[in-house]
């Protein structure tokens, strides 16, 4: 997500390695290059440029701190402000006492305001509540129709209206929205998302009709819904937005994207409201609440270790996964049926590259990030479909698998005798690997790795 | 007409032009259409530059320090406001500017030179009929751009027909019928979640038995790190390429005004993948400036053929770049 800025701030801050103090004058080189890297990054010019004073002041005057070499002090330093900027909580929703409770989307024209409607839908269904969707986009050609297909696709309940004007206009937007209310009571749906036609900020016809819209309404959350790839002209818009209907929140979209968020940060600073989501993906459930502090890691390069544990969570099976560890490190070792168990596991967390960027880009992972690029992510299909291509007993007792076998194996998974070998080859190494480990032999080799891991977790590299 | 969409609504325009209650004149020429469209754009820039020079009499290196940042935050770039900033640079100390106005001329005959030094006629093939593909990341608004579009060339009186190849997003397709049906062009499709390649493939068939002037494609919104999505636009040509060699004759990438520094990348990916040969600049009404493409024209030599400028039918005009330019400067 975030990458490009990581990669920049890494930059400078190796160029600071290795000066003894923080001076006036080395600091400025390092400054510049993070400001160049947050402009880049689509940072307001103002929020950079009071974000680089306070920076400035702050380095400067923590010079007696401690251990930590320059660069750690500096990076600590961006760090806080960065976290300072998004706020450090996550934000939490808000509903009213007597519901339905309405969320009121707003945005610009083509930010994703009804994907994200349909997302929301979802997400607040999984968390159990009974959410109905409407439509008040009478504007845009097929948009009432667009909304209730990705309603039907996530099963949510959608108020429809009727719309019989040949010249809709805000008096029917306001009756939908009047009636849409009444539905979901009537429904006992505890939460009403109301997804609006995109507007320009500067249509104060439309902005008028948002602004009665709040009023008809009393929503308990008004989300402006803005594009992860927005440039400067964000702070524009969002405080266009906050000035006539102070919103309650943002939802950044299209974060899938290798665009590098700033937005995130201008909006923040312009509205002082929170980012309260993230838009990551083209399907329902790519939609994830947003966390400032793993935001920041996530520029800073320490990665995401926290949403890849949540979904990690989430998605697997943990008694598999501990009976898998439990197989693995005994002396009987891992099946090829147990591999494959595992693979499907790891399939159902996304894919191979959103794991990957999730890792820090510094430390033990590093050069990780440039590896993404050359995932094959059909190699996990080739690898589950040589292995569905064997009978149980190869499954159970790869040792079985002579030449004709591995013959057959390839022409059955339509892929090559080589391969399969490959395959083989991997399995058997990393169920010895796995099996030293376990007899304790492996031991030494773990606190290896661990203090490995410990010793280039500082900042800095 | 143009006037109350573009200024009327302003609320924050201190006297709102009292024209004449009839300001039925469609008369305005593309250049005016353009330059009102983009006004906003043009005061900030236009009044930072008056302010850098007023402090200053004369210009020196610390007004031209000064116009850095405006060019910043006109989402022109590092790398490109950089290089322009040499170039004024350069200029100034051979001719010594004295005055903002005169700064004002460089400066603008320069974004010009950048925008202009990519420009190029664009060629119809000699039979029909031509494909033109669109593209571009999701909701730019590469389907109201293709409806507008359609409506463009009717007007030039070269018939059109529409290929609903968003086979992707919830109702791409009869939002598409609803634009088709605006200027009256027939539609071809297929239901959602189909291939889109085939929708092409009846489209240029059905093109070339009627000898239609443009078919115009348009595409489903992508991404450009999805590298399997990127790969979709890739087999799109090649049926393009199989049924009516020599085409598609126009790729145009769709660009949202509002976009960051992430336009770049997008133009970069884009025409990897899909060898864009020009980009639409849209939703330019707003306060967005739209920069990008400067740095888009200096890297990748890409020009800006249309610009959108509004939500109606008519609100897609040829971009010009003097107007735009003028507009940005003032």
């Amino acid at each position: 997500m975030f990458e490009n800025l990581s990669d920049k701030l890494q930059r400078s801050f190796k160029n600071l390695r290795g000066q003894g103090t923080i001076t006036e004058e080395n600091i400025s080189d390092a400054l510049r290059e993070i400001r160049i890297a947050l402009l880049e990054s689509d940072v307001n010019l103002a929020v950079v440029d009071q974000l680089i004073e306070h920076i400035r002041t702050r380095a400067l005057g923590s010079q007696v701190a401690t251990a930590l070499s320059p660069t750690e002090q500096i990076v600590k330093i961006v760090n806080d402000e960065l976290v300072n900027i998004l706020g450090k909580d996550t934000a939490r929703f808000q509903k009213s006492s007597q519901p339905p409770s309405v969320i009121l989307m707003a945005g610009l024209q083509g930010s994703g305001k009804t994907t994200t409607s349909g997302k929301l839908a979802q997400w607040l269904k999984k968390a159990g509540h009974r959410p109905m969707l409407v439509s008040v986009d009478v504007y845009r050609p097929a948009a009432r129709e667009q909304l209730a297909i990705v309603a039907r696709s996530i099963n949510a309940n959608l108020y429809e209206g009727k719309l019989d004007s040949a010249t809709p206009g805000t008096d029917d937007v306001l009756r939908l929205a009047k009636e849409a209310k009444r539905e979901a009571a009537n429904y006992g749906c505890d939460m009403l998302i109301v997804d609006t036609a995109g507007r320009n900020h500067i249509d104060s016809e439309l902005m008028d009709e948002m602004s009665a819209l709040k009023k008809l309404l009393n929503p308990s959350e008004i989300l402006f819904v803005a594009d992860a790839m927005t440039g400067q002209d964000a702070v524009n818009s969002a405080k266009a937005f906050n000035d006539r209907l102070t919103i309650t929140g943002a939802v950044l979209t299209k974060m899938d994207g290798d665009a590098r968020g700033g937005a995130a940060l201008s909006i923040r600073h312009v509205t002082g409201a929170p980012i309260k989501f993230l838009g990551t993906g083209e399907k329902p459930d790519a939609f994830e609440p947003f966390h400032p502090d793993r935001i920041v890691s996530r520029i800073m390069g320490m990665g995401d270790i926290a949403t890849l544990l949540e979904r990690a969570e989430e998605k697997l099976d943990k008694g598999k996964a501990e009976a898998f560890a439990k197989k693995a490190l005994s002396g009987d070792g891992f099946t090829l049926e147990d591999f494959r168990d595992q693979l499907r596991q790891i399939k159902k967390m996304g894919s191979m590259k959103s794991i990957l960027k999730m890792l820090p880009s510094v430390g033990p992972f590093a050069g990780m990030s440039q590896a993404i690029d050359n995932v094959d992510e059909g190699q996990f299909t080739r690898v589950e479909s040589i292995i569905n291509s064997m009978t149980k007993r190869e499954r159970l007792d790869h040792e079985i698998i002579n030449g004709s076998r591995r013959k057959r194996i390839a022409t059955g998974s339509g892929t090559s005798v080589q391969e399969v070998n490959n395959l083989l080859r991997q399995y058997a190494q990393m169920r010895k690997v796995f099996k030293t480990m376990g007899s304790g032999g492996g031991m030494k080799m773990q606190q290896r790795m661990m203090s490995q891991l410990q010793g280039r977790q500082r900042f800095g590299r | 007409m143009v006037f109350s969409s573009l200024f009327g609504k302003r609320p924050s325009e201190p006297e709102k032009p009292s024209e004449s209650p009839a300001p039925e004149q469609p008369k305005l020429s593309l250049f005016d259409r353009m330059k009102q469209a983009v006004t906003r754009t043009r005061e900030s820039l236009s009044d930072s530059i008056s302010s850098v020079v007023a402090l200053t009499r004369e210009v020196d290196q610390a007004s031209l320090d000064q116009l850095e940042p405006r060019l910043l935050a006109a989402d022109i770039g590092s790398a490109t406001t950089a290089i322009i900033m040499e170039n004024l640079r350069q200029r100034a100390l051979r001719t010594g500017i004295e005055s903002g106005e005169q700064l004002k001329q460089i400066l603008k005959a320069e974004l010009k030179q950048i925008l202009d030094g990519v420009a190029h006629p664009m060629q119809h093939p000699a039979t029909p009929p031509e494909v033109i593909l669109m593209v571009g990341v999701n909701g730019t608004g590469k389907t109201t751009t293709t409806g507008k579009l359609a409506n463009l060339y009717r007007a030039q009186g070269r018939s059109v027909l529409l290929c609903a190849a968003d086979t992707f997003r919830a109702a791409a397709i009869e939002q598409l019928e609803v634009w088709a049906q605006r200027s009256d062009v027939p539609v071809i499709k297929t239901k959602q979640g189909g291939d889109p390649s085939a929708a092409l493939y009846d489209a240029l068939s059905a093109a070339k038995a009627r000898s239609t002037d443009v078919m115009i494609a348009d595409t489903a919104g992508r991404l450009h790190t999805k590298t399997d999505l990127m790969k979709e636009l890739d087999k799109m040509r090649r049926t393009c390429e199989k049924l009516v060699p020599g085409s598609p004759h126009q790729t145009f990438l769709v660009m949202d005004a509002t976009t960051g520094q992430n336009g770049l990348q997008q133009a970069r990916l884009f025409t990897e993948a899909a060898h864009v040969t020009g980009i639409v600049l849209t939703k330019l009404d707003g306060t967005a400036k739209g920069g990008i493409v400067l740095a888009i024209a200096t890297e990748l030599k890409l020009p800006v053929l249309y610009a959108g400028i509004g939500e109606k039918i008519d609100d897609l005009i040829p971009f010009d770049s003097a107007a735009f330019i003028d507009s940005l400067v003032g």
